[in-house]
């Protein structure tokens, strides 16, 4: 690739061959890019994994961040949640009402919401809130040296900072769902009932008649693959920050996306495979 | 006995640190001077194993620090110090709890035993009640301070200290050169200071190096550096420039 300033000085047949060149070139560094990042996220799975057996998992720092991904995201998650399940019940009410279903309406709402509207919206919360803020720490600390203080001290990053927070990520991403959908339900009967006037005990029979486990479990099982991947996402791009304060904004900025990207991937994947 | 033998590190193809071999023998203060960007702390932590050499080969009591597996290495590194240039104090914890760390992760001392220790060091680097503070509720010399401590709370054999008075008053800075010493006398460590505080080290050190633009340019006893050629080593050793610092 060379700049418009560079290519001006080149022969014609020259021109026009880096002018043909330059998309294969820019598409082949993206490649690159994307696969090197991708193998490093592989390569941290590894270690995590290999760091299963004897799993030993450092209480003090489990519990904080236990404390931090769960009990801090509680009040941003219902808040969502409880919109969401509402949004849901308005969304489905024009039709409930020109048909006269009624019946159907807790169906709607929670089937919509327990197996894709509220892992893939909490998802996207807890990755927004949770992952960027878990990839600033991190990349914080790597660019002011504390991870190396750490290995300076005998302490294996991974184990200390990593895999406390993988496992606190899946466990609370899964009890926020569990939370969160409990929450949408109860936000689409409240909705339900003052907005369309559907009794909650109908919304709830609707539900309870309608709804599968399975459908609950469709839900759980895409929680736990998100909270998987925005833990191991999220552990990459800050460990790998460089560049001081604008190298973590890149990270942060980065982690984000890479884990919109993989929430959609696994959702598609997990809806094709369990529907 | 610290021995670096021809170790050379390249960034983006370029040489930043060429076959630097030097020696620091067992219960010695080297001094490692030289201008800012010379690769003083990229020396350092290829020494203590946090960054690996392209070429060459750092041994520690005969162990090459590089060929270890990371069980041996975590062995080796509980045997080692380090301050950092720029603190480096964990942000999620209190500055006691930065400081009993190391003691917290070694896991042989209950906690009273730590408690005590770390409240002996806070008093002996002059800050006795901000335990309970974080690392962004202090002064860079306080930081720099707690840094240290935290270096030195496990009494480790072998310390390596990256500018440990850089951003401190004089007064401040002359005890931690004496802590330095004090630390060498009675616990016989062999240590590595970086300093730009040449008045300093001079006391504290048994040898000095001297590194520039990432080459070993001087290595020898303080006899030897009063007596050198090498305009530039007397130079930044006098602390004076009469035109511009060369060599």
């Amino acid at each position: 690739m060379c700049s418009p300033q560079d290519r001006r000085r080149l022969s014609p047949v020259a021109q026009i061959k880096t002018i043909i060149e330059s998309p294969f070139a820019l598409i082949g560094a993206h490649f690159l890019e994307w696969s090197a990042q991708i193998g490093g996220m592989c390569v941290l799975m590894a270690q995590i994994f290999v760091r299963l057996n004897p799993l030993k998992l450092d209480g003090p720092e489990t519990w904080r961040n236990m404390y931090r991904i769960g009990v801090k995201s509680f009040p941003i998650i219902l808040v969502t949640a409880m919109l969401t399940g509402a949004i849901m019940v308005i969304q489905s009410g024009t039709y409930i009402q020109e048909y006269g279903a009624y019946g159907l309406l807790g169906w709607g709402a929670g089937y919509s919401v327990l197996r894709e509207v509220g892992p893939i919206l909490i998802g996207l919360m807890f990755s927004g809130r949770v992952g960027a803020n878990n990839t600033a720490e991190l990349g914080t600390m790597r660019v002011t040296d504390q991870i190396d203080a750490l290995r300076a001290l005998a302490i294996d990053p991974i184990n200390y900072l990593v895999v406390p927070r993988f496992y606190s990520m899946i466990l609370m991403m899964f009890l926020l769902v569990v939370v969160g959908d409990f929450t949408a339900l109860l936000g689409g009967a409240v909705t339900g009932q003052y907005l369309l006037g559907v009794d909650m005990e109908l919304f709830a029979w609707s539900i309870i008649t309608y709804i599968k486990l399975e459908d609950l479990f469709t839900g759980l099982i895409k929680s736990v693959a998100f909270g998987f991947a925005i833990a191991v996402i999220s552990c990459h791009f800050g460990l790998k920050t460089s560049g001081g304060a604008v190298g973590v904004g890149r990270a942060v900025n980065a982690s984000v996306v890479g884990s919109a990207i993989a929430i959609f991937v696994i959702d598609f994947i997990f809806t094709y495979a369990l529907i | 006995m610290i021995r670096v033998e021809g170790v050379t590190k390249f960034y983006e193809g370029r040489p930043v640190l060429e076959d630097i071999t030097l020696d620091v023998p067992e219960g010695t203060n080297l001094g490692l001077i030289g201008p800012g960007g010379a690769g003083k702390t990229l020396l350092l932590k290829i020494i203590c194993g946090l960054v690996d050499p392209d070429r060459g080969q750092v041994t520690i009591d005969g162990v090459d620090v590089h060929k270890l597996k990371a069980t041996e290495l975590a062995e080796l590194r509980f045997r080692i110090g380090m301050l950092f240039q720029n603190y480096a104090l964990f942000d999620f914890m209190n500055v006691a709890d930065n400081i009993a760390f190391p003691l917290r992760q070694e896991g042989k001392m209950e906690e009273e035993e730590i408690a005590t220790r770390v409240q002996k060091m806070l008093d002996s680097i002059d800050l006795p009640r901000i335990g309970h503070q974080y690392g962004r509720e202090l002064s860079g010399g306080m930081k720099k301070r707690v840094s240290f401590a935290r270096a030195v709370i496990r009494r480790p054999p072998i310390i390596f200290y990256d500018d440990p008075t850089a951003g401190l008053d004089p007064v401040t800075s002359s005890k931690i050169f004496l802590l330095l010493r004090d630390i060498r006398d009675n616990y016989g460590t062999t240590s590595v200071t970086i300093s730009h505080d040449i008045q300093g080290i001079k006391d504290i050190c048994d040898n000095f190096a001297m590194l520039e633009r990432g080459r070993l340019i001087f290595h020898g006893s303080r006899a030897e550096v009063e007596r050198t050629p090498i305009n530039l080593v007397r130079q930044f050793w006098d602390g004076f420039s009469d035109d511009e610092l060369h060599t």
